[in-house]
């Protein structure tokens, strides 16, 4: 059977690919001609959790919560409970996830995996940090449970490992405590990249969840004109707080029914929407009391959001860059990007020096920009390659949860763990984005030579409309 | 239902009723074969509120530990007022053809299984005058079809073993739902092409809490099967046995 799954970028689209459902800890892996690959909630956008011509481990039915200990928080689970199961579980009762992506809708596997990180990695780091320990499934029917102090090594490999060493079956992980489910946020608005790095200097100190939002079409001395939130959960108590209503709560019964035509989102639509985006939020300057929900989550409003780029799909880029070369290295990015189909979503961050366990975690001291380009073939790829090229001479790294265009030459220069990794990778194992990364021919292949260098022979060109 | 006894509970259909359930704070006994599956299902239940959660790994083909079950679970929890049957197999048609003790093995897990523990069940519930039995059966079981007749014919055996029992139980207030789900998107169905017919054990778990709140007698989930299956029946039999379905 073929498998439907696709990543969320919707790019590359992989024709065969089965799907086996893991419905109980206590089965073995199937045996399967290709190679085998985990998969969550497919909210990667990139071919990290695809396996073109292997067998996908699907894991939502591996659901379960095990047990919530309410005066520690912590909260065991299968690995593909979602985020979103959790919170509803754990912020009733005071407590809420020590680290979390922009979406709910992923599973602590896949979050384990990716080693993602949220708002807060300033002050807590990545997600991983928080994993006190969990069971990993290899393809040879052993099973080890790894913590700091019981298999090192697989823990440290696994945390950040794409899927690649084995299958998680449950996990263990530490929350932190909340007084209510409402977020404290201020926003300010940013003239420049300038204002960004004064604001972000000045805010971190006092702030749990810091994130900014750019303007993608502003150039110039106007480059990097955007919006900037800072927040910190509400004291315990509310009383003076200016609370509205609205941010009570709010149903997300809104879903994008199909594909819009690729064409809706050109150059003037994404011009309007950035410009409409950025005046409306300018008026909510200034401090006021938030539901966590749209706090966190303000895309899980829309379902199926990514359909907006039709049936050809997106790419997310998304690199980090040392402070030391941060300025100039940004500047490039976005203008280079400013010239392509402007990006929908330009997100800016810093992360700060609080290190991961994970061999392979992508996020390390410095700042980090994360774009979206509608999937416009070749002249697409070409300008990933761009990024990547101008994320490298910076020292940087580009997330390979959200890639779909990196050379392999980078990919090993960015991971320096990346040979110690290697021997860890399940044998039976495999992704389409780690042959990408790792076939001999692939090293010198550029992106726009994607999938010529798989294993299987098979790859991307025949999707990409050249 | 406050305290139920779960039959098959670590089927997906009884899983997702039962996190509704736990949800609501019921004291839950769960039955199943594999006790490491069925612990994982237990803690998940604990998790999510259930006040109490008892468990026992049994092969309900083993139809003299029926008695003993029920009278174990009636203890475990404080009494009964509810019990979910939700154990079955789909068996394989080619194979039941070809084999007696394939289509046996059918039979005595959908009809027999299910029929000894109504007995027990329905004789506590009689005796204390309260009580709903609720029992998964399927849209298989209103028409004999050559695609799957003796699954289909273990499930018709069931509804009407069903309808009696309602008969006998309702003059002491005990109900007797009977839930015929469609199609079910489950691991066990996860090599069928789906269709928008399918609907998840999250819904068809809503439909069966709602049928058993409600003290329903026959409820089709989705409800839409209700006007398939009519038009299904109606059928005359001249040209329904030259009909593949
Ligand atoms: C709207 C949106 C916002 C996002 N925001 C952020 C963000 O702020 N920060 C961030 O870091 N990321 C972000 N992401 C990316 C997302 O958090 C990660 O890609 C995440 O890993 C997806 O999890 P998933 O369950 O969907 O896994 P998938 O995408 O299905 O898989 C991800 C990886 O996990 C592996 N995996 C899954 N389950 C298991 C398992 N049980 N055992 C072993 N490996 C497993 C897969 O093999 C794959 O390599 C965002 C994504 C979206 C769509």
């Amino acid at each position: 059977m073929t498998s439907e799954h696709q990543s969320w970028g919707r790019f590359p689209r992989v024709s065969r690919q089965a799907a086996h459902p893991v419905v109980w800890q206590t089965e073995s892996l199937p045996v399967s001609s290709g190679p085998l690959l985990p998969h969550g909630l497919g909210r990667s956008y990139g071919d990290s959790c695809l396996n073109e011509g292997g067998t996908l481990l699907t894991t939502p039915t591996l659901d379960r919560l095990l047990g919530f200990d309410v005066a520690t928080g912590v909260v065991r689970c299968e690995a593909g409970v979602s985020l979103d199961t959790l919170l509803r579980l754990v912020v009733p009762r005071g407590w809420f996830l020590p680290v979390t992506p922009g979406t709910r809708f992923v599973t602590v596997g896949g979050a384990i995996a990716n080693d993602v990180h949220g708002k807060n990695h300033h002050r807590a780091g990545t997600f991983g940090r928080y994993v006190r320990r969990f069971e990993l499934l290899r393809s040879d029917g052993s099973r080890r449970v790894c913590s700091p102090e019981e298999h090192r090594d697989w823990y440290e490999a696994t945390i950040g490992g794409l899927g690649l060493t084995g299958l998680i079956l449950w996990a263990d992980v530490q929350l932190r405590p909340i007084h209510n489910p409402f977020v404290l946020t201020e926003t300010v608005p940013l003239e420049n990249l300038d204002a960004f790095f004064e604001v972000s200097r000045e805010s971190e100190p006092d702030h749990e969840f810091t994130v900014a939002w750019l303007d993608g079409l502003a150039r110039g001395r106007r480059l990097g004109r955007g919006l900037y939130y800072r927040g910190n959960f509400a004291p315990p108590q509310l009383e003076g707080l200016p609370l509205r209503k609205s941010h009570l709560n709010r149903a997300s019964g809104l879903a994008v029914p199909f594909d819009l035509p690729g064409f809706s989102l050109n150059r003037l639509s994404v011009a309007a929407f950035n410009w409409l985006y950025y005046r409306v939020n300018l008026l909510k300057r200034g401090a006021r009391l938030q539901h966590y929900d749209p706090f966190f989550y303000p895309l899980d409003a829309v379902q199926r959001w990514n359909r907006i780029y039709g049936r050809r799909g997106f790419f997310q880029f998304q690199c980090v860059v040392p402070h030391a070369t941060a300025r100039d290295a940004l500047r490039e990015l976005l203008e280079r990007s400013a010239r392509e189909v402007p990006s929908f979503l330009n997100v800016l961050k810093t992360f700060g020096s609080v290190s991961s366990p994970g061999w392979l975690s992508f996020p390390r001291p410095g700042v980090t920009l994360a774009l979206d380009f509608a999937n416009r073939g070749a002249r697409t790829l070409r300008l990933i390659a761009e990024l990547d090229r101008v994320t490298r001479e910076a020292g940087g790294a580009v997330y390979p949860a959200k890639d779909a265009g990196m050379s392999a030459e980078n990919f090993a220069a960015y991971f320096p763990q990346l040979e110690r990794f290697k021997p860890y990778v399940d044998p039976a194992f495999s992704s389409s984005f780690w042959r990408r990364m790792t076939s001999a021919s692939a090293v010198a292949t550029s992106p726009l030579a994607l999938g010529q260098g798989t294993g299987e022979g098979v790859g991307v060109p025949a999707a990409v409309p050249l | 239902m406050k305290k139920v006894l779960v039959l098959g509970a670590t089927s997906a259909i009884a899983q997702a009723t039962v996190r509704l359930l736990a949800a609501r704070g019921a004291a839950l006994y769960l039955v199943g074969r594999n006790a490491a599956n069925l612990d994982v299902v237990a803690k998940d239940a604990a998790t999510r509120g259930a006040s109490k959660v008892e468990q026992q790994a049994l092969d309900l083909d083993d139809f003299s530990a029926h008695e003993a079950l029920v009278e174990r679970a009636a203890q475990a929890l404080g009494g009964l007022d509810g019990a979910l049957i939700a154990h079955g197999v789909l068996g394989e048609q080619k194979a039941c053809e070809r084999s007696w003790t394939e289509t046996e093995k059918v039979l005595r897990t959908n009809f027999l299984s299910a029929a000894s523990l109504l007995t027990a069940l329905a004789n506590r519930f009689e005796a204390q005058k309260a009580g709903t039995l609720v029992v998964i059966s399927s849209v298989a079981g209103d028409r004999g079809r050559q695609s799957n007749y003796v699954y289909g014919a273990s499930k018709g055996a069931l509804n009407v073993f069903l309808q009696g029992l309602r008969n006998r139980l309702a003059r002491s207030g005990v109900a007797v739902v009977t839930v015929k789900p469609g199609f079910v998107d489950t691991p066990m169905t996860a090599h069928v092409p789906k269709n928008k017919l399918f609907a998840s054990p999250e819904q068809v778990a809503r439909g069966i809490l709602r049928a058993a709140d409600g003290r329903k007698n026959e409820v089709y989930v989705p409800a839409r099967w209700a006007l398939i299956m009519f038009i299904i029946r109606s059928i005359p039999e001249g040209i329904f046995k030259k009909m593949k379905l």
